[in-house]
């Protein structure tokens, strides 16, 4: 397997300042260094300030690093043009209620992104979205509906469906499945890996939630305040832990 | 016995037609006893505890045939009979610490103020026992942190707070609503080994509700399994896991990925569908639309509570394994 993403000694760092002017730095990552293969799942686990979600927005460009390398494809991360860009990687977020607009049709929610980076005209986009919902398990009869008409599996379908769109290489998933009921968290699970198969993609899979990265990630990478603590093929990794961290989130897993 | 409860329905009178929230609830509780209460949303879960707390909105309408709690009878609709027990004798503790406590008052002065309601004690006593009861729950420099406001604490921090609250008058009941699920799995550990230290200390039953049946099933002796307003099933824990007869119990417990069993790769045992909304709930079975086991009777008929080793409303259960 060749590899999709390359990151090297990542770091990012964030500076505040108080209201007396002194300047503290944070090193939210430090010296991060992994690999992402094509059509592989590498989950990323960790507490609330492990810095998770910096490394999805530094990966999706939401937010500059502050040293390192990100390769993607062979090529340095930020040499992709913004019209190029959202055709490698793309995200879905945590929370399906906010992340949507509330005041547009679950069709051209789908379709916006064929809008603004490919110039689609409204009906060649409302055909791809109705075809890209059928792929996801919703009703096509549904895309006039707007998004607090659909019940939050739903919405997280119409989240991956956006994602999609643009045919990317990537997708970073942000706590996915988290705000959803257990029954509806395997009905996504289920759709996700279905669709990694359809479009030979690479995932991130970003999760506090051991028992889902688990069952989904071919590798796994532990942080443990801005560190990767421990990292390896996901079966290895769960049966016989061999950082001290990693044994004590497996510990406290019910 | 410590609760009793008989045929317990909520109704909310709303715009759009009466909504049957509950309907016809039976439970007890031991004393000392722990039950757990899964589903998902919309179960009736927090409909449930709110009802036996007298915390729903003024357009509920709440009817039980008998609910016994302590030796005594309880009228649900008795907001002055229940603020009694609220905090004295029924403690709750909820999902969101951070939105629980009162963000422009000092964690100090709402110990007090609960001390104080219930319990014969001047400000300085109740100072005094509010920081004993941080100190329980394990709270570093205690007499500190008195003087904090919650956004200072962390989400552990605050539901330690809370949980010092919803002790410090000695319930005999504890409600514990979702109350690890905005916290991170190693803090979650601690918060419900926590709470188990003190129940067995001050002898205190348990409801613990949660969506989680891996958390439950740890952690009580009793397991309810709510769908739809109704008890599915109901039963000792280790019973009820280790053979569900509800179908949806079973797809409760396959539909969670372990993080400790050994890895089968490949689809999850999904159950299809969604809860129903209560505006349109469907005829017979309130589970038939989603159950792989449903026939025309379970369409048109709504099952009878039967008993083998669990309690469950099914008419094609599944069998022993």
């Amino acid at each position: 397997m060749s590899s999709l993403l390359k990151v090297k000694d990542l770091e990012k760092s964030y500076v505040t300042k108080s209201l007396s002017g002194s300047r503290q730095e944070h090193r939210v990552l430090k010296k991060i260094s992994f690999e992402v293969a094509e059509n592989q799942i590498l989950g990323v686990v960790g507490e609330s300030g492990c810095g998770k979600s910096t490394l999805a927005k530094v990966l999706t460009r939401l937010e500059d690093f502050s040293a390192g390398e990100i390769h993607f494809a062979g090529k340095d991360l930020n040499s992709f043009s913004r019209k190029e860009f959202p055709h490698q990687i793309q995200m879905v977020f945590q929370d399906p209620y906010q992340s949507l607009n509330p005041r547009k049709k679950a069709w051209e929610i789908i379709a916006d992104p064929l809008f603004v980076s490919e110039g689609l005209s409204r009906r060649e986009g409302h055909e791809r979205a109705l075809a890209m919902m059928e792929k996801v398990g919703l009703r096509p009869e549904t895309s006039e509906r707007y998004p607090h008409q659909f019940s939050g599996g739903q919405r997280q379908r119409l989240g991956i469906a956006r994602a999609l769109m643009l045919r990317p290489k990537l997708l970073i998933l942000d706590e996915p499945v988290s705000a959803l009921d257990v029954s509806i968290q395997a009905q996504v699970l289920n759709l996700l890996l279905s669709l990694q198969r359809e479009f030979q993609l690479s995932m991130i899979f970003i999760s506090h939630d051991l028992s889902v990265v688990k069952h989904i990630s071919d590798r796994t990478l532990v942080l443990y305040f801005g560190e990767i603590v421990e990292m390896g093929p996901s079966q290895e990794l769960f049966t016989s832990p061999r950082h001290e961290y990693t044994q004590r989130l497996l510990d406290s897993a019910p | 016995m410590l609760l009793e409860v008989k045929n317990l329905s909520v109704l909310f009178r709303t715009e759009v037609g009466p909504l049957e929230a509950l309907r016809s609830l039976d439970f007890a509780l031991e004393e000392g006893e722990t039950l757990g209460i899964v589903g998902e949303s919309g179960s009736g879960k927090s409909v449930t505890n709110l009802a036996l707390m007298g915390l729903l909105p003024a357009n509920a309408l709440v009817k039980a045939d008998q609910v016994r709690f302590a030796g005594q009878n309880l009228d649900l609709n008795s907001q002055e009979q229940l603020r009694k027990l609220r905090g004295s004798q029924i403690g709750m503790i909820f999902q969101d610490p951070m939105t629980a406590l009162n963000p422009s008052l000092r964690i100090g002065y709402q110990m007090i103020e609960t001390l104080q309601r219930h319990l014969p004690l001047t400000k300085a006593e109740a100072h005094k026992k509010a920081v004993g009861l941080l100190e329980r729950v394990g709270i570093p420099e205690a007499e500190k942190r008195m003087k904090s406001y919650a956004f200072e604490l962390s989400g552990g921090m605050s539901q330690r707070v809370m949980i010092a609250m919803a002790i410090s008058c000695k319930p005999k009941l504890l409600i514990a609503d979702e109350p690890t699920t905005a916290l991170d799995v190693t803090i979650q550990k601690q918060i419900l080994d926590l709470l188990v230290e003190l129940q067995k200390e001050n002898k205190m039953s348990m409801m613990l509700v949660s969506h989680d049946l891996a958390l439950v099933k740890k952690y009580s002796q009793r397991v309810q399994v709510m769908y739809a307003g109704e008890i599915a099933e109901s039963g000792e824990t280790q019973n009820l896991i280790q053979h569900p007869h509800h179908p949806y119990t079973f797809g409760l417990l396959k539909a969670r990925p372990s993080a400790h069993e050994g890895m089968a790769k490949g689809d999850l045992y999904a159950i299809p569908g969604v809860v129903p909304s209560l505006r349109e709930r469907p005829q017979g079975c309130q589970f038939h639309p989603r159950c792989f086991r449903a026939t025309e009777l379970c369409k048109t008929q709504a099952p009878p509570v039967k008993t083998s080793s669990t309690r469950f409303r099914c008419h094609r259960p599944l069998e022993a394994p």
